[in-house]
């Protein structure tokens, strides 16, 4: 490649750009913003979600009008003539997505929103594999490459990158989703030499980009393809069940640069703002996932998680004595108490006990009690997962506390319910450096004048396989059963014991 | 434009999105990942390009069928986050 070349492919002589079409990219990135921003209060969040609309809308638009379906045969002077038959495809491709999408959206059930979540961002990643193969073998269209058809050197850059980004999304998405589905174990899949085996794929897709930017043949390009498909199935097959939270964050995260690898592509400002956006608000969250957990970015990455926990879970427990307890028992204790907080797990949401709960709390509050949830951000299946399922049952949202808000509260709280929750109320965390837990935020249920603890049975362990002490203390009460059942029959002794 | 153009505004829209990200209540962490799912299919910008475009016919059904993806997405992503958002009550009834 000569020097003009390079000069004019680093200086990104792309030809011109539409100022209108530029302008209104802009708009719809910002919107984009306004979008996100809403969702710092329930009260703005739905006009922030229109705002997106709105900035989708004027993508869409504004691409179709700049980008129209051209017929090939020009008609005698040259101007434009509109292929009819092409918008129409168009439309009809984007009516299927449409109808697909939507009755996803009504079907789906909030306990499956990670799947769902995963689901897209399969999709996110196919469509960018999809967008950047269209522009290798049709550059000319998207405007980065020379007349002799030679892509320019940044933009092969920038789509070897969008590819690669786009098939690890896809197949990483696809294996979370199967994982969360239950179509495939949570388990941890560990390959002999996998470290060598990930660390030599990702080395050759590096390479193979960095060549790309100097032969732009097929199998270069392919093989890239092939290895990020590949490598996306490799890095989430060793990552067990326990740490899926992360691992759709930080899908999340890839989605967006991959998106925004592919505005840089197209220079088009509305994905290169949007890219940046989901590629930082995947990665905050996978932040605050990784901190909630005590766990390290690396260590998620690295896999195994669950399988060590499975070990240590089967070793020999000592019995120690705890005290049963009935729904009637705690439908006094709860009616008699000033205040009480209510600490839901992801095992309350599979009994689907919610609404019951629900209900519970409302028969208490009907008597004076004051009620609150603490949430721990592990406490679903996904970010912010069980603020859904507890929206969903029509609890308020302002009787709904975050771990450090509500952290302090305990030690004035009459009763703690924890129901469906286990190793998010482990006091070893605070004191037990051995233990697995350790390190990880806690809500401090054992400060709680009386504990309710709803369990399936005394056998069973959380996800990462320890014994609590709160099972134990003297101010503790077991309610052995379902949490649905339990729940319902200590709204039925609060109904008849009440008067 | 040219690539430095484009990389201030790249890394510009990171710092916005760290902080905008960071304001986002906690409570709305899930909504905040299907509206962000949403957007970011605004990579049909793309697929609208390529399905439009005359030479390659490869090029224009991977366009197409890019069309279809992004639109489960757009139209999915933003119809489960509202459908999430309409859930969300204060107290008093």
């Amino acid at each position: 490649m000569d020097v003009q070349a390079i000069l004019s492919a680093a200086t990104g002589n792309h030809g011109a750009v539409n100022p209108y079409a530029a302008i209104a990219y802009l708009v719809s990135g910002i919107l984009f913003i306004l979008a996100l921003r809403g969702l710092s209060s329930p009260a703005t969040a739905q006009s922030g979600n229109r705002f997106g609309v709105i900035g989708m809308t004027i993508a869409v638009v504004t691409t179709m009008i700049t980008h129209a379906p051209e017929a090939m045969v020009l008609d005698g002077d040259g101007s434009f003539v509109l292929d009819t038959v092409g918008l129409i495809e168009i439309l009809v491709a984007i009516g299927i997505g449409a109808v697909i999408g939507i009755v996803m959206a009504r079907k789906i059930a909030m306990t499956a929103m990670p799947q769902l979540v995963a689901a897209f961002h399969s999709l996110v990643g196919l469509a960018a594999v999809a967008v950047a193969a269209a522009a290798y073998l049709n550059p000319g269209a998207f405007g980065i490459a020379d007349a002799a058809g030679q892509i320019f050197t940044v933009s092969r850059v920038e789509m070897g990158l969008g590819i690669a980004i786009g098939a690890i999304t896809f197949s990483g998405s696809v294996i979370a989703f199967l994982k969360l589905n239950g179509n495939m174990s949570g388990a941890p899949i560990m390959l002999p030499l996998r470290h060598v085996i990930n660390l030599g794929t990702l080395a050759a897709i590096i390479g193979l980009v960095a060549y790309f930017t100097v032969d732009q043949s097929p199998w270069v390009f392919w093989t890239v393809t092939g290895l990020s498909f590949v490598i996306g199935f490799l890095l989430i097959i060793p990552i067990g069940g326990a740490d899926m939270p992360v691992v759709v964050s930080m899908l999340n995260s890839y989605s967006g640069w991959a998106a925004a690898a592919m505005g840089f592509t197209l220079h088009n400002t509305a994905m290169i703002i949007t890219g940046a956006l989901v590629g930082s608000s995947g990665a905050i969250l996978s932040y605050i996932m990784c901190r909630a957990m005590n766990r390290s970015f690396i260590s998620v990455i690295a896999g195994g998680f669950g399988a060590d926990a499975a070990a240590s879970g089967g070793g020999s427990k000592e019995q120690r004595p705890w005290k049963p307890g009935s729904a009637d028992d705690a439908a006094f204790l709860m009616s008699q108490a000033e205040n009480v907080i209510i600490v839901p797990g992801y095992g309350m949401a599979v009994a689907q006990a919610q609404h019951a709960l629900r209900e519970m709390a409302d028969v208490l509050k009907k008597e004076g009690v004051n009620v609150k949830y603490a949430i721990h951000p592990v406490a679903g299946r996904m970010p912010g997962h069980m603020n859904v399922l507890l929206a969903e049952a029509n609890v308020p949202y302002d009787e709904v506390f975050e771990l450090e808000d509500i952290n302090g509260e305990f030690a004035q709280a009459d009763v703690a319910f924890v129901i469906g929750a286990n190793d998010v109320t482990n006091p070893a965390a605070k004191t037990d450096k051995t233990s697995p837990i350790y390190g990880m935020p806690v809500l401090d249920v054992e400060k709680a004048k009386t504990v309710l603890f709803v369990k399936r049975s005394m056998g069973g362990v959380g996800y990462a396989g320890v014994d609590n002490d709160v099972f134990y203390m003297d101010q503790t009460m077991m309610l052995l059963g379902d949490a649905k059942k339990m729940a319902d029959d200590i709204v039925k002794a609060l109904n008849g014991g009440g008067h | 434009m040219d690539f430095i153009a484009i990389f201030s505004i790249f890394i510009l829209a990171c710092f916005v999105g760290y902080f905008v990200v960071w304001s986002v209540t906690p409570a709305l962490h899930t909504p905040l990942m299907s509206v962000t799912n949403a957007i970011s299919s605004v990579i049909i910008v793309g697929a609208l390009i390529a399905s439009a475009a005359a030479g390659s016919a490869s090029s224009k059904w991977l366009g197409l069928a890019a069309v279809v993806m992004a639109s489960i997405n757009i139209f999915g992503g933003f119809a489960v986050t509202s459908r999430m958002l309409a859930m969300y009550k204060k107290k008093g009834r």
